[in-house]
């Protein structure tokens, strides 16, 4: 196997240490990630996940354990932590909120810009990250206030892309957005991780998107990782979820329901196209058993 | 990180200090700043320190609390102390070298004026200890009023302020989550010269304004569908009442007042 | 049946000068009082535009709005339709006025004069209402998402409202939070009788609506109960909006000759129809 491009080791976090409010966000985590897999955090509020990404690319600084980047402690000094920033992107919830530049160009052109880049490879970078993010050409001269809330998204989005980033980091990318929005982003995501091959760590509240965009799930409850594993399988300890604050999907429940009344159908499906196959292979099998 | 910091912090209690009406508590830190400046003998300013330490001990409040609220001032008080030092000049001549030249009174001087600065902080520190910052509002509000017939707009000073303490928890967070996701994107905030570090804040300074009026915005509308009107008209649901406790402390504070001018006045 | 609100021919737009269309247009409709209505619709559909109507927020550029046959436009008359119709919005941080949980619930009811001790009770009251008594004395900046959405809730109930508008109050909240709001409107709904108009793009909350209104680009597409209205999954989709996954299966199902009625929303009765529909096959 392959060394996983970012891990952690032991790593531990508590906020505000010897404080009345001192909090252990993390505790002993032993989280890896392989090149070019599509990684699903879930878990709810205060379960240690948003902690986690950050320290991914060293915005916080573990209380205990180590983060390696390819192999390399990311806190070993501090020019490797800035190197290392550029090449794990983090995009934050309501990334919207964080566009300051007169122009889309130049708010999507400021990560490029701090890594230092000749001018002309930040020209290419910003528009490639655009066309990735759907952002249309002649937006880029526009104030990024006058976008409309999906559009703003996007450019921020755009913003982290262009760093070019082996590892995209995504905090709930589609809170707040409706259906439509939802689906053009996930779109833009999966089409920059085919494209690129890089790593994806998306975490969200939707069981619904991350059952058919992800290889592998990862869980989260009270600062340790309490599942790991394909979708499948996750989604397959439905009552382990459900006890700690976590939902399946609805067609995983329906399965299970179907189940219950006796069919034989598999009860570990997590989206429409395997529950649709599952259950005509029961009606064929019925019909021709019957026959 | 920035959420650890905490501004005009209240700690709640139900300490006799504590259920004081804070228009009480208001006039009652007024009087005691002026009749910190009045006093200027040692035994007056025991006496002020006398009626300080029992207030505190009153509340309840910890010791170890106020010498966290007293250090961010030390820096202010060493240089109070060190100016008075050299510039008090007296008749008996202790240190004399180069251009330093040390009196006796110079150091009684300095002693005198950090004493007094550690009284006025700790004094005002007690208030915002004991009084939630939304009945200190009301308070002054309260105690303005008789301004409104010359035109000030007494309630609506007192609302701005209210919403200010409200919204500054809620903007500390924004500005660490804006100051993350921007270095993130590689922004540096700590290096370079003056001009260098006041232009890599824009990043931080643009979101947050233009965050800061969308929460103004939104705000003004969910204020108007709540039924706001500004102040007329409006009720409270907590009164200000004057208790029987509230003027047993007015009276203590005339006294203190009172007391320290007398001494003052036979020159003690 | 009373109607609590009702629209005639209502227009909005929000620059009169510019030739763009309307934010809503030509809507006419009567909201009961009492029942569950759920308004869906896409980004810039319309729907919040319309709900501001509602209580006087926004005033019609063409067209009527009523408030319990109040007209919206006589000023004289706005305070007490915002007495009679609250507004909850989403984001739970710019709703909230005072630092103490009970003092901003009391901030309604102390802007339209009740005495000091009426309003005591009535704050203890709605706390209570929405399970958020035991935080009275919190600073609301240190409550989660659901809870500050059901603060701002009980700040509207103590002013005792006769309707409560809620625009998008989830879209910011996590699973949690977000099925502690819908409870909470759910029961005030059922058990004090309060009309409830829910606007979100999330098609689980409206499953239990008593009716579902489908916006789109300023009008109303689609108008009936719920499982009438998802019934009808081509045309919601071509909006840009998304039909249940339970429904998407029976339509997926109905593919190959199924047959299963698509009103089956909940997890339940979808289970329960496939069910019946693969015995009948397999008997």
């Amino acid at each position: 196997m392959l060394a996983p491009i970012i891990q952690t080791e032991n790593l531990c976090h508590v906020y505000s240490e010897g404080t009345p409010f001192e909090h252990a966000a993390l505790k002993d985590v032993n989280f890896a990630a392989e090149k070019g897999e599509f990684i699903g955090i879930i878990g709810h509020t205060g379960s240690g996940k948003s902690t986690l990404v950050q320290h991914l690319n060293g915005l916080l600084k573990p209380t205990s354990g180590r983060v390696l980047f390819e192999g390399e402690d990311i806190h070993s000094s501090r020019e490797t932590t800035r190197r290392i920033r550029f090449r794990v992107g983090l995009v934050f919830q309501y990334p919207e909120y964080q566009l300051f530049e007169e122009t889309v160009y130049k708010d999507i052109a400021f990560g490029p810009k701090n890594m230092k880049l000749s001018e002309a490879e930040i020209d290419r970078r910003v528009r490639d990250a655009a066309r990735f993010a759907g952002i249309p050409e002649e937006f880029l001269d526009k104030s990024p206030f006058e976008l409309s809330g999906g559009q703003k998204r996007r450019a921020a989005i755009a913003g982290v892309i262009a760093m070019q980033p082996d590892v995209l980091i995504l905090d709930e990318p589609t809170a707040g957005l409706d259906p439509k929005g939802r689906e053009e982003i996930i779109a833009n995501i999966t089409d920059y991780h085919k494209a690129r091959n890089s790593t994806i760590i998306f975490i969200t509240h939707s069981m619904e998107d991350i059952a058919r965009l992800a290889d592998r799930l990862v869980v989260f409850n009270d600062g340790q990782i309490a599942m790991d594993g394909t979708p499948r399988e996750v989604f397959s300890r439905a009552g382990e979820l459900s006890q700690i604050g976590l939902d399946v999907p609805a067609v995983t429940r329906v399965m299970k329901r179907l189940r219950e009344l006796g069919l034989d159908v598999d009860e570990s499906c997590f989206t429409i196209e395997q529950a649709e196959a599952s259950i005509l292979r029961l009606k064929e099998g019925g019909v021709s058993g019957h026959a | 990180m920035l959420k650890d910091i905490t501004l005009g912090q209240y700690f709640p209690g139900d300490t006799v200090i504590h259920s004081l009406d804070p228009r009480t508590k208001l006039i009652m830190t007024v009087v005691y700043i002026v009749v910190l400046f009045i006093a200027g003998s040692w035994v007056s300013y025991g006496l002020v320190a006398a009626f300080l330490v029992l207030c505190v001990a009153l509340s309840k409040i910890r010791l170890k609390t106020i010498l966290s609220g007293l250090k961010p001032l030390i820096l202010i008080m060493v240089l109070t102390g060190i100016l008075n030092l050299f510039y008090q000049k007296g008749e008996r001549l202790l240190v004399d070298w180069w251009i330093f030249h040390i009196y006796l009174e110079g150091i009684v001087k300095a002693f005198f004026m950090i004493t007094r600065i550690l009284l006025l902080i700790t004094g005002t520190l007690l208030l915002t200890y004991t009084t939630a910052p939304i009945r200190l509002t009301d308070g002054l509000e309260s105690l303005m009023n008789p301004l409104k017939k010359l035109r000030v707009p007494v309630h609506e000073l007192a609302m701005m302020m209210s919403i200010a303490l409200r919204f500054i928890p809620t903007l500390i967070e924004e500005t660490d989550k804006i100051m993350s996701a921007q270095k993130a994107r590689g922004a540096d905030f700590d290096s370079g010269g003056l001009m260098r570090k006041a232009k890599s804040l824009l990043p931080l300074l643009i979101p947050l304004f233009v965050g800061a009026f969308r929460r103004a915005d939104e705000l003004a509308v969910a204020m108007e569908s709540r039924c706001y009107h500004g102040g007329q008209g409006r009720t409270r649901m907590k009164q200000l009442v004057m208790s029987a406790r509230d003027w047993t402390a007015l009276s203590a504070g005339a006294l203190l007042t009172a007391a320290v001018i007398t001494l003052d006045a036979f020159g003690l | 049946m009373s109607i609590i609100i009702k629209t005639e021919h209502l227009s909005h737009s929000y620059d009169i000068n510019s030739k763009d269309e309307p934010a809503v247009r030509d809507i006419s409709l009567e909201i009961e009082e009492g029942s569950f209505v759920a308004i869906l619709g896409h980004n810039g559909s319309g729907k919040s535009t319309l709900a501001k109507h509602f209580n006087a927020i926004l005033l019609p550029t063409g067209g009527k709005a009523y408030v319990l046959g109040m007209d919206t436009s006589d000023e004289s008359l706005t305070i007490e339709i915002r007495k009679t119709v609250g507004m909850v919005f989403q984001n739970p941080d710019n709703q909230i006025v005072a630092n103490v949980v009970e003092d901003d619930v009391a901030f309604g009811p102390e802007n339209i004069g009740i005495p000091s001790g009426e309003i005591r009770q009535r704050v203890d009251e709605a706390l209570k209402s929405v399970g958020m008594y035991k935080y009275r004395e919190h600073a609301p900046h240190l409550l989660s998402g659901g809870q500050k959405q059901r603060v701002a809730i009980a700040g509207l109930i103590a002013m005792r409202p006769r309707c409560l508008v809620l625009d998008e109050p989830t879209a910011m909240l996590d699973p949690i939070g977000r099925s502690e709001v819908i409870d909470t409107i759910k029961k005030l709904n059922r058990e004090q009788g309060i009309t409830v108009i829910l606007i979100t793009h999330h098609m689980g909350e409206t499953i239990d609506a008593d009716r579902l209104i489908v916006m789109s680009d300023g009008g109303v597409l689609i108008d009936g109960k719920p499982k009438e209205v998802f019934a009808q999954a081509e045309r919601i989709e071509s909006v840009g909006l998304t039909v249940p996954d339970t429904t998407k299966l029976l339509n997926a199902l109905n593919r190959h000759g199924f047959g299963l009625p698509l009103d089956a929303l909940s997890v339940e009765d979808c289970a329960e129809a496939i069910y019946r529909a693969v015995k009948k096959e397999t008997n």
